[in-house]
C-alpha cells in the first residue's frame, strides 16, 4: 500500500500554473475587486458593494447597446452559417489545382487584421472615393455610413459577413470531406433527391463542426469592437454602438473604473449562458447524429 | 432479373482497370465475385449496377440495353464495405426509406419493415440511430434497406470485410438463407476462398482486372482453368512445384517422384507444373500412397484448430496443413506428405492440364 512519491509531477505543473494565474486569474480577480470600489486615483478607493452591478443593470445606455449586440450577433449567425454551408457545398472536392486555388482565396479574407478590413470598408464605402459608395450614388441610392445609422449598421454586418463567412465555409468544407463516397453512391442508388442528401447525409455528417462555427462566429460577433470602432467610432449617434464599444467608452472614455469593471463582469457572464444555450440547443437537436 | 454483360471493359485514363468480359447472370442466382483487392471486383459491380458507364460494350437487364441508363432508374440495390445508412434516421426509418421513396401506403411498409427486420435479427432496435449500434447491427441495417427495396439486382460488395471474425462467421452462415428468395440476382464480391465455398452458387474469378474463369463455385474450386485461377482460389496459395511427367511417375523438380493416380495417367510426357493445396499436403501421413517429403519449418500458423506449416523445401517454400493445434520449432526437420491422387498439373504456361476426381458432394465437406 506505499504510495510512491514522485515530485517531479510540480515542476510540470507549475509553469502552467502560473501562465494561468498571471494571464487570466489574476487579472481577472482585478477587474473583481475594481467592481466592488469607487476609484477616484492610486491609493484613493472606497469599498461600495455591489453598488455598481446595479447601476450597470439600471443603465439604459446599456440595455440599448445589448438588445443592438444581440439583433447583431443573430444576423451575423443567419447570413454566415447558411452562406457558409452554401459555398462548402459549392466548393470542388478532390485534390485539384481548382481546390487549391478555392481555399487559398476562401482563407484570404482571414488572414487581415480587423483593422485593416475596418480601414478598407471605410474607404470602399465613401461616396467620394470608394467604388462601393460611389456606385450605390451612380444609381441613386443616397448611401452614407458617416450619418444615417442603418447604413452604418448595415456595413458593419456586411463587412462581417465578408471577413468570417470564409470560416465557416471551411469548417463546413472539412466535414463534408469526411464523408466517404460510399454514402453519395448509396444515397443515388436509393434514387434520394439533392435535398434528401443535404438533410439525411451532409447535415448530420456536418453537426460537429457546424456546433464549433456557430459557438465561434457567436462568440467573436458578440465582442465586435475594431470594425465599429474603425469606421464611425460606434456612431452616428449610438447605431454602431455595441457592448464592447460602450464598456471601452466607460472605462477608458469616462474612466468610470468601477462601473466597467461590473459590466465586464456581467458581458463574461453574458457570453457564457448564451455559448452554453447554444451549446445545449445543439447538442440537443439531433442527438446521435454524430456519426 | 437477368443480367448480362457483353464485353464491358473499363479504361480510365491509360489504365486499363478492366479488360473486356461477357458474362450472363441468371434471375434469382447467387453470383459471387472472388478476386484479391485491386482485382477489379468493385468496378465491375460499379458497372452492373450503373454508377459507372463502361468504355466498351453492353449491360443487359432482361434483355434491354441500359448501358447509359442512370443508376437512379435501374432496379438495384447495393451493399458496401462500410456501414452505409441515413446516420440522422432511426433503423426503422433508414429501413423504410427505400419504399417510401416507392410510394408504398404505410401498412405495407411496417409489414416489409418489421418482416425484414425480424429476418436480420435487429427487429429490438428499430428505434435506435445507427451510431447506437455494433457494427454487425449496423451493416445488418444496410442490408436490410437493400432488401428491403425488392430490386432485381442486388450487389454486395465486401460487406463484412469491416466485421470482426465471430460476427463474419454468424451473418455469412445467414446470408445465404436470407437471399434464397429466388427472385432477385445477386451479387456478391469477396477476397476470401473461403467464404466463396461457403456462399456457393456461382463463383467468377478476378485477377487483375481479368476475368480468369467463371461456373459453379465447386466446379471451379475443383477444375480451376489456369494456376492463376488456382492460386487466388486457394487460402493458403497453392503450393507450385516445376516438374517432368513421365510414363511412371510425375518428378518433381528436387527429385521426389510421386506415382501416377487415376486423373493424371496417360497424359503427354514432358515438363509441368504441379499444384497441390496445403490440405493435401499433411503432416499425419493418412495412408501409404501418401508421399513424403523433407524439408525445415519456416515458419508455422495456427488458424482456428488448424496449423499451417510453412517449411523450406530446396529453394521453394511449401505450405503444409496440420489438423489440430501444434507448434513446430523454426529450423526442425519435418516431414510431411503429399497426396498423389489430389495433385493438380498445369502446363508449363499454366493451364490445367489435369485435376484430381471430386464428387458433387465434395464441396459440402470442405464447407
Amino acid at each position: 500500500m506505499d504510495k510512491v512519491q514522485d515530485n517531479r509531477a510540480w515542476f510540470l505543473i507549475i509553469p502552467v500554473f502560473l501562465i494561468v494565474a498571471f494571464s487570466a486569474v489574476i487579472p481577472l480577480m482585478t477587474v473583481v475587486n475594481y467592481s466592488v470600489q469607487e476609484i477616484f486615483g492610486p491609493g484613493q478607493t472606497f469599498f461600495v458593494g455591489t453598488e455598481w452591478f446595479e447601476a450597470v443593470l439600471k443603465d439604459d445606455r446599456l440595455h440599448d447597446a445589448l438588445v443592438r449586440q444581440i439583433i447583431y450577433s443573430l444576423a451575423v449567425l443567419a447570413i454566415e452559417i447558411p452562406l457558409g454551408i452554401v459555398i462548402a457545398l459549392g466548393m470542388p472536392g478532390g485534390r485539384s489545382a481548382k481546390t487549391s486555388l478555392t481555399l487559398v482565396l476562401l482563407a484570404l479574407p482571414l488572414l487581415i487584421p480587423f483593422n485593416v478590413v475596418g480601414t478598407i470598408w471605410q474607404i470602399f464605402g465613401r461616396g467620394d472615393i470608394g467604388l462601393l459608395g460611389a456606385t450605390f450614388r451612380a444609381i441613386g441610392i443616397d448611401y452614407n455610413y458617416t450619418n444615417n445609422s442603418a447604413h452604418a449598421w448595415l456595413t458593419v454586418l456586411v463587412m462581417d459577413v465578408w471577413h468570417w463567412t470564409s470560416l465557416v465555409a471551411l469548417l463546413c468544407y472539412a466535414g463534408l470531406q469526411s464523408i466517404p463516397p460510399a454514402f453519395y453512391q448509396a444515397a443515388k442508388i436509393d434514387g434520394a433527391s439533392k435535398w434528401a442528401v443535404f438533410r439525411y447525409i451532409q447535415l448530420p455528417k456536418m453537426r460537429g463542426v457546424l456546433i464549433i462555427a456557430v459557438l465561434l462566429r457567436f462568440m467573436d460577433s458578440f465582442m465586435i469592437y475594431t470594425e465599429p470602432f474603425v469606421l464611425t467610432g460606434g456612431g452616428p449617434g449610438n447605431s454602431t454602438t455595441f457592448l464592447s464599444q460602450y464598456l471601452t467608452q466607460m472605462a477608458v472614455g469616462q474612466f468610470d473604473i468601477g462601473k466597467a469593471a461590473a459590466f465586464s463582469i456581467v458581458y463574461f457572464l453574458i457570453v457564457l449562458l448564451f455559448s452554453f444555450i447554444f451549446y445545449t440547443i445543439i447538442t440537443r437537436t439531433g442527438e446521435g447524429e454524430k456519426k | 432479373m437477368t443480367l448480362t454483360l457483353e464485353g464491358v471493359a473499363k479504361r480510365v485514363g491509360a489504365e486499363q482497370h478492366l479488360h473486356p468480359l461477357s458474362l450472363e447472370l441468371q434471375p434469382g442466382s447467387f453470383n459471387v465475385l472472388l478476386g484479391r483487392t485491386l482485382a477489379g471486383k468493385t468496378t465491375l459491380m460499379r458497372l452492373m449496377a450503373g454508377l459507372d458507364a463502361p468504355t466498351a460494350g453492353r449491360v443487359l437487364e432482361n434483355g434491354q440495353d441500359v448501358t447509359g441508363k442512370s443508376v437512379r432508374h435501374r432496379d438495384v440495390a447495393m451493399v458496401y464495405q462500410q456501414f452505409i445508412n441515413y446516420p440522422a434516421m432511426t433503423v426503422y426509418e433508414n429501413i423504410a426509406s427505400p419504399l417510401r421513396r416507392q410510394g408504398k401506403d404505410k401498412a405495407e411498409t411496417d409489414a416489409k419493415v418489421r418482416r425484414t427486420a425480424a429476418m436480420l435479427r435487429i427487429e429490438p432496435y428499430l428505434d435506435r440511430l445507427p451510431a447506437e449500434l455494433s457494427g454487425g447491427q449496423q451493416q445488418r441495417c444496410a442490408i436490410a434497406r437493400a432488401l428491403v427495396k425488392g430490386a432485381g439486382l442486388l450487389l454486395l460488395d465486401e460487406p463484412l470485410v469491416n466485421l470482426d471474425y465471430k460476427l463474419r462467421e454468424e451473418l455469412r452462415a445467414e446470408l445465404r438463407e436470407i437471399f434464397a428468395d429466388g427472385k432477385t440476382t445477386v451479387v456478391y464480391a469477396t477476397t476470401e476462398p473461403q467464404e466463396a465455398l461457403i456462399l456457393g452458387g456461382n463463383v467468377t474469378v478476378l485477377h487483375e482486372g481479368r476475368m480468369l474463369q467463371t461456373g459453379p463455385t465447386g466446379a471451379v474450386f475443383h477444375t480451376p482453368a489456369s494456376l492463376e485461377c488456382a492460386q487466388v482460389f486457394s487460402d493458403p496459395p497453392m503450393n507450385v512445384v516445376d516438374a517432368i511427367l513421365t510414363n511412371d511417375r510425375v518428378a518433381l523438380s528436387d527429385g521426389t517422384g510421386l506415382p501416377l493416380s487415376a486423373h493424371d495417367r496417360n497424359l503427354p510426357a514432358g515438363p509441368c507444373k504441379v499444384g497441390i493445396r496445403a490440405n493435401h499436403l499433411t503432416v499425419l501421413r493418412r495412408n501409404e500412397r501418401l508421399v513424403p517429403i523433407r524439408g525445415k519449418v519456416a515458419l508455422s500458423e495456427i488458424s482456428g484448430s488448424e496449423t499451417f506449416v510453412h517449411l523450406r523445401h530446396g529453394d521453394t517454400t511449401l505450405i503444409a496443413r496440420e489438423e489440430g493445434v501444434h507448434s513446430h520449432p523454426i529450423g526442425s526437420d519435418i516431414q510431411v506428405y503429399a497426396d498423389p491422387d489430389r495433385i493438380f498439373v498445369f502446363s508449363a504456361a499454366g493451364q490445367l492440364v489435369a485435376a484430381p476426381n471430386w464428387r458433387r458432394g465434395a464441396l459440402r465437406n470442405i464447407a
